[in-house]
């Protein structure tokens, strides 16, 4: 931050232009970059982002990477042991189980995408609006402590027998599954800066609520959020898999990873790759994410400084 | 202490009331007639309806709802549509498994992570710190199903030392409780490892150094001491999910627990064991919770005033 704050002293600009709009955003900007250098020295951050890019890549590009069309079925190669031809063997239908990882990833991903998105949007506006308004603080807490005497799991599973199961049903469990957590985190974020001097300062002035929670309450607490939202990502992810495993969430045919894992598990014996391989890409993404949320944790926090 | 603990045995109230009624109409908006399930493709309509009377089915969803909670007060969880038996004695036939299940993956958990973690924190920034680190990421990061099916395969089914599923005693419990720690290693040790650092750096620490405490003492009774506090709350919050039935584990090794009662009902539309066994869990992970707030009150009585 030091080096950036001398660099626009010796610009070349009039000065009184600069006082006027400028620092601001010199500042943020520059805790950004000591934040991201603090992430880049983190080996063990680093090598999740690495292993997540992989596999965002290889899941994006799917259908350039991948040797074989994902529903190309040979009998004569049926149950193949990973080979030079299959890098991780066929299945039963003697599908190429390395193209239906990468094509799979596109379900796997997704699903904890969209869980997580809606988990985030409606987690941040229930833990401001009950951090912020305080009248409504003892309603929706006590909603959220409702849903958390469920054990995560349970409640995405007896959410998904009302709504009957499939993909779509599975993600909304899962997201309504995380979202408690993620209010108490936000809510109890937006408390310990809603007392601050600028917030007062800020609602002295006369400034629309609106306009202080997203200017002053957001950026504020985006520490928190991002951890979080980080390992959600992966916990989402394992859950997803998880319901998808039970049959309740992606069905076969589907490449999905928790659903290969399931249809894997009848051909152990035969075929170990089968469950071997799809389990273990969703171990090394879920793991991707908690080694990237560990790293962003100890980046973001200010003792660190 | 007494005002603190009547403020959170009236909120423990309203919040399994709360609960109650979620679950009551969530498992009324399972889709599926319970009844038709019962009687059969070739009911006649009349006979359904007669036996919708004779359930309390025909009533106005208030009215079942308040029938459902004073039978419930009264211990009267209903009958299973699949067993004929009382939802009770099916819980309560189950529950042990899942109890013990519990118990041998908490101990298994809390030993092995609290050593590796005190381990990581003395021997912090070395190899074997990494490769601790490591393997509790894993733990937490690696699907539970996946794990289980390996181990069966590898231990039940390639070396047949376990059963491969089902229940028969002792020794089919060792791999589901086996699975089910990793998750609480995982946990535990990155628990114990963050709380020991931040005893580690404690001028009493230094203190215990200076008069010259054996290191093995000052590790565990000055350090651990300190340190196990936040640890002993992951565990009890471990303790209360796995009692909550681990769904997963219990179904991939075909244990007749409750977290696989549950699934069977919920698959095969059985109405009131679903709604019983979902608010039984729902009790016991909320009451376990509940406890370990209040002892963490004993032991920290900031907690109370806040």
């Amino acid at each position: 931050m030091n080096g950036k704050v001398t660099e626009w002293h010796v610009d070349t600009n009039p000065p009184i232009q600069l006082l006027a709009q400028e620092p601001k955003q010199v500042e943020s900007q520059a805790y950004w970059i000591l934040v991201w250098k603090r992430l880049s020295k983190n080996i063990t951050a680093m090598g999740g982002l690495v292993i997540l890019l992989l596999f965002i890549g290889g899941v994006v590009f799917a259908s350039y990477i991948a040797p074989y069309p994902i529903d190309q079925m040979k009998f004569e190669d049926r149950l193949l042991a990973p080979s030079a031809t299959h890098l991780l063997g066929t299945d039963d239908f003697g599908r190429d189980i390395f193209s239906r990882i990468l094509h799979g990833g596109q379900i796997s991903l997704m699903m904890g995408l969209i869980s997580v998105t809606l988990a985030t949007v409606v987690g941040i506006t229930l833990g401001v609006i009950a951090g912020f308004y305080r009248k409504l603080d003892m309603f929706i807490m006590q909603v959220m402590d409702i849903l958390m005497s469920f054990p995560a799991l349970l409640l995405a599973i007896v959410i998904i027998a009302v709504l009957g199961a499939g993909l779509t049903n599975a993600m909304i469990a899962v997201a309504i599954a995380a979202i408690p957590s993620y209010v108490r985190v936000v809510r109890s974020a937006v408390l310990s800066i809603r007392e601050k001097e600028y917030i007062e300062a800020v609602q002295a002035l006369g400034i629309r609520d609106y306009k202080i929670i997203s200017r002053h309450i957001i950026p504020n607490i985006l520490s928190p959020i991002i951890v979080m939202t980080t390992l959600l990502f992966g916990e989402s992810i394992l859950s997803a898999a998880a319901l998808s495993f039970l049959g309740l969430g992606a069905q076969p045919p589907a490449p999905e990873w928790g659903a290969m894992v399931f249809v894997g598990r009848t051909f152990l014996s035969q075929a170990w790759w089968m469950s071997l391989f799809p389990g273990l890409a969703i171990m090394l993404v879920v793991l991707a994410f908690n080694m990237l949320g560990d790293g962003l944790r100890d980046a973001l926090d200010p003792k660190q400084n | 202490m007494q005002k603190y603990l009547l403020k959170r045995f009236v909120s423990l109230l309203g919040t399994l009331l709360g609960v109650s009624i979620l679950v009551f109409l969530m498992v009324h908006m399972i889709p599926g007639d319970p009844v038709r399930y019962i009687m059969g493709e070739y009911a006649t309509d009349e006979a359904i309806n007669a036996m919708k009377v004779q359930l309390g089915l025909d009533q106005p969803l208030i009215v079942q709802y308040f029938d459902f909670l004073a039978r419930f007060i009264q211990g009267d969880l209903g009958t299973s549509l699949m067993t004929g038996i009382t939802v009770w004695e099916e819980i309560v036939n189950r529950f042990p498994i899942t109890f013990q299940l519990a118990c041998y993956s908490v101990i298994l958990g809390s030993v092995l992570g609290v050593l590796m973690g005190v381990i990581a924190a003395v021997k912090q920034n070395t190899l074997l710190d990494r490769f601790i680190i490591m393997f509790s990421l894993i733990g937490i990061s690696a699907p539970g199903f996946w794990i289980a099916l390996f181990l069966i395969w590898v231990f039940a089914y390639k070396l047949g030392w376990f059963p491969i599923s089902g229940y028969e005693g002792f020794f089919s419990l060792v791999l589901p409780a086996v699975t089910l720690s990793l998750l609480s290693i995982g946990n535990i040790a990155r628990m114990t490892r963050s709380s020991m650092l931040d005893v580690i750096k404690q001028d009493y620490m230094r203190t215990a150094e200076a008069k010259g405490a054996p290191s093995l003492s000052r590790v565990f009774s000055h350090g651990l001491q300190n340190a196990i506090i936040p640890v002993i709350t992951l565990i009890g919050i471990q303790f209360g999910s796995l009692l909550a039935g681990a769904v997963i584990t219990e179904t991939v090794f075909a244990l007749p627990g409750i977290g696989n009662f549950a699934i069977e009902a919920i698959s095969k539309r059985d109405i009131p064991t679903v709604q019983g066994v979902v608010l039984f869990m729902a009790m016991i992970y909320t009451v376990v919770n509940l406890t370990i707030d209040i002892v963490y009150s004993f032991v920290d009585p900031r907690i109370r005033y806040e």
